[in-house]
């Protein structure tokens, strides 16, 4: 396995919502993503998972914890080191309608962080640069003077990801890059950023709703809900071997195109909805909702624990290997 | 076709003049639907799926859209000739329709009480308010909604995104329709909270026996509640058959498409197919089959003629010239 590329150790992002009152987006949150794989971050509206995504980016300030990446805290860089922060990591975003700006033309839009880092000094090789990302993202030369309303959806996060692709980087954070698109598209998004991490060797933080893509595409999973992971492992394992009640239950509420494999399954439906994150519950957020909840559970946060070999999880119910020392202890009262 | 038929389209047309043109959303739609059956219209966005069924509740806003040719009959009344007072009296009676986004269907100034009575008084003018009440919450038990009593006198932003869509099914069967179009039910909501929703559909379909028009994209939530699936694309209705039919012997290119570019959760290692380029544009769609462009098998009849109509069984029908005799022989030839 390659280094750590990414290390979030602790995270907490907390909006202030006045009058003492805190929403708590993410909560004590630890992961690393290995150089080269693709990291699927998964969970329901609202736990929490794009925070992550933007608070690794710098685009919001941490509450507290940090997040070290190539070795370096992303919050405490100084303006050069800034500079080449984020030439290594780009974003993808989720609506392709939204993130283009209308009234530049594709050359524009992908010139534009080469611009920023004044990459090249001749005009020249900059329009070599675009037309071959263009390229690379299954468009043509011919589309860089055209602007973004002249194309599809599909299209047009085709142009968010050559953007993605114009410095260079070697860490790319995708926001839910599919969910705005129809299906026969999404599969063709897909693909170019399977080729296109394997042609580059690129890092991928993936973070989408949909369980199934994100088991398609990543190599290791983490599942949030409420601000916290409650389970991380290899995409396999995660569901092969669920271990947390919500993995169990998100898993089985995903319905599968295959009406003998439908009438077959049991599936097991969550009582309730997810509860506010400005009040979230005492100790394990999920209890509310779980079906197995025991009594501790009210008093007292479970640990992230690694419960076998790289498979963690944060759940009373595994709490009983004393003799096991994990790795990462967090749920440290703040 | 039989008797049975709660609805029946045939040969459905609508389209829209715009500034641009004159757009073609559906060509020649055919459908119809049993008592007690669940009918999934499965497409992408822009493929007619949502302005066949607007066409069906006669929501198509004129101008600039128009019914332009076709029939719908609903228990024999074909609904593009009926005057509007008439379908007023239709809509919520005996056709409802739920749509996708929970959020913007309720009015924000009104009591869930108000939004959820308003149907009856609206249809039954000398209900009394405590009938119209107790009616309501018996609709808030249906759609399992806890302290209905109480829940009855707040508004629409006191309720979460599952809550407000039982809310609106409760709504949209407070009136016992015999037909429920449901537009994207559930693509708003969270998975756990689809999985609910879907359940609750299902138990409502035991209990009052209504037949359901599906509107989705999601082939999962297709193989999980629906009996029989038309495959849209491009205005016009390229396959049909019965879940079975659609998902273990689908015949058209476009349906296999589908099926090939969705992950499945249950599978490892597969390989995502997706279907190349995108649908055709309906200013100006083909005068064959629309999905020419986009086909791995396509052959010279496909972009000049459209293809016959083939019944495969009694349930299974394709539009798609790969039924022809003469392809399939040239590909059994192929084959060998």
């Amino acid at each position: 396995m390659n280094g750590k590329m990414l290390q979030v150790r602790q995270l907490k992002k907390y909006f202030n919502l006045g009058k003492d009152r805190y929403l708590k987006a993410v909560d004590d949150v630890t992961f690393h993503v290995y150089q080269g794989e693709t990291f699927g971050l998964v969970g329901e509206s609202g736990c929490g998972k794009s925070t992550i995504g933007r608070t690794i980016m710098g685009l919001y300030h941490k509450t507290a914890g940090e997040v070290i990446f190539n070795d370096k805290d992303v919050h405490q860089l100084k303006k050069e080191e800034k500079t080449s922060f984020h030439r290594q990591m780009q974003m993808i975003f989720q609506d392709p309608y939204a993130s283009l700006n209308p009234r530049l033309t594709v050359r524009e839009i992908i010139a534009e962080p080469m611009e920023v880092h004044q990459l090249y000094r001749y005009k020249q090789e900059q329009n070599d640069k675009v037309f071959e990302l263009l390229e690379e993202v299954g468009l043509n030369r011919d589309h860089a003077n055209r602007y973004p309303h002249e194309f599809s959806g599909g299209q047009r996060q085709r142009i968010g990801i050559a953007r993605a692709l114009a410095l260079d980087p070697e860490f790319i954070i995708a926001d839910e890059p599919i969910s705005a698109l129809d299906v026969s598209v999404q599969a063709q998004v897909v693909n170019l950023l399977k080729n296109l991490q394997k042609e580059k060797g690129l890092t991928f933080l993936f973070i989408a709703h949909d369980l199934s893509m994100v088991k398609h595409i990543s190599d290791r999973i983490g599942v949030m809900y409420l601000g916290n992971l409650v389970e991380l492992t290899a995409s396999n394992a995660l569901y092969d071997n669920p271990l947390h009640p919500y993995t169990k239950a998100l898993l089985s509420a995903i319905p599968i195109p295959d009406p003998d494999m439908e009438e077959k399954r049991e599936r097991i439906i969550l009582e309730g909805e997810l509860p506010s994150p400005i009040d979230p519950p005492s100790g394990c957020v999920f209890r509310t909702r779980c079906p197995v909840a025991m009594d501790i559970c009210k008093i007292e946060k479970p640990t992230w624990q690694e419960i076998e070999q790289n498979h963690f999880v944060a759940c009373h119910l595994y709490k009983k290997q004393e003799q096991h020392t994990p790795k990462v202890t967090i749920g440290m009262k703040k | 076709m039989g008797k049975d038929n709660i609805l029946q389209v045939k040969d459905l047309h609508v389209t829209f003049s715009t500034y641009g043109g004159t757009v073609k959303a559906v060509r020649g739609v055919h459908l119809h639907l049993k008592k007690r059956e669940t009918l999934a219209i499965v497409g992408e966005s822009g493929c007619g799926k949502s302005v066949t069924s607007n066409a069906i509740m006669r929501l198509i806003p004129n101008p600039p859209g128009k019914i332009t040719k076709g029939q719908i009959l609903f228990k024999g009344t074909d609904l593009t000739k009926v005057s509007e007072k008439k379908m007023r009296s239709i809509r919520g009676v005996d056709i409802s329709m739920i749509f996708q986004d929970p959020m913007t269907a309720l009015n924000p100034t009104l009591t869930i009480g108000t939004q959820l009575t308003e149907g009856l008084r609206q249809h039954h003018k000398n209900i009394s308010r405590q009938n119209a009440k107790e009616k309501a919450l018996e609709m808030m038990e249906i759609v399992e909604i806890p302290n209905a009593m109480e829940r009855f006198k707040q508004y629409p932003h006191q309720f979460s995104g599952g809550m407000r869509q039982r809310i609106v099914i409760a709504m949209a069967l407070i009136c016992e329709p015999e037909l429920l179009i449901a537009d994207e039910p559930t693509t708003a909501l969270d998975v756990t909270i689809q999985a609910q929703i879907l359940e609750l559909f299902e138990r409502i379909q035991e209990k009052t026996g209504i037949s359901i028009i599906l509107i989705t994209h999601d082939l999962g939530v297709v193989a999980k509640i629906a009996d029989r699936i038309a495959v849209m694309y491009a205005g016009k209705i390229v396959e049909t058959g019965t879940k079975r039919d659609i998902f273990y012997h689908p015949q058209h290119p476009y349906t296999k498409g589908l099926l090939h570019s969705v992950p499945r959760l249950d599978l490892e290692g597969e390989t995502l197919e997706p279907i190349e380029g995108t649908p055709p544009d309906l200013f100006s769609p083909p005068k064959g089959c629309p999905f020419t462009a986009r086909c791995p098998y396509a052959m010279e009849v496909c972009n000049k003629v459209f293809p016959v109509h083939t019944k495969l069984t009694k349930s299974h029908e394709v539009n798609c010239w790969l039924q022809d005799e003469r392809a399939k022989q040239t590909l059994a030839e192929v084959a060998k």
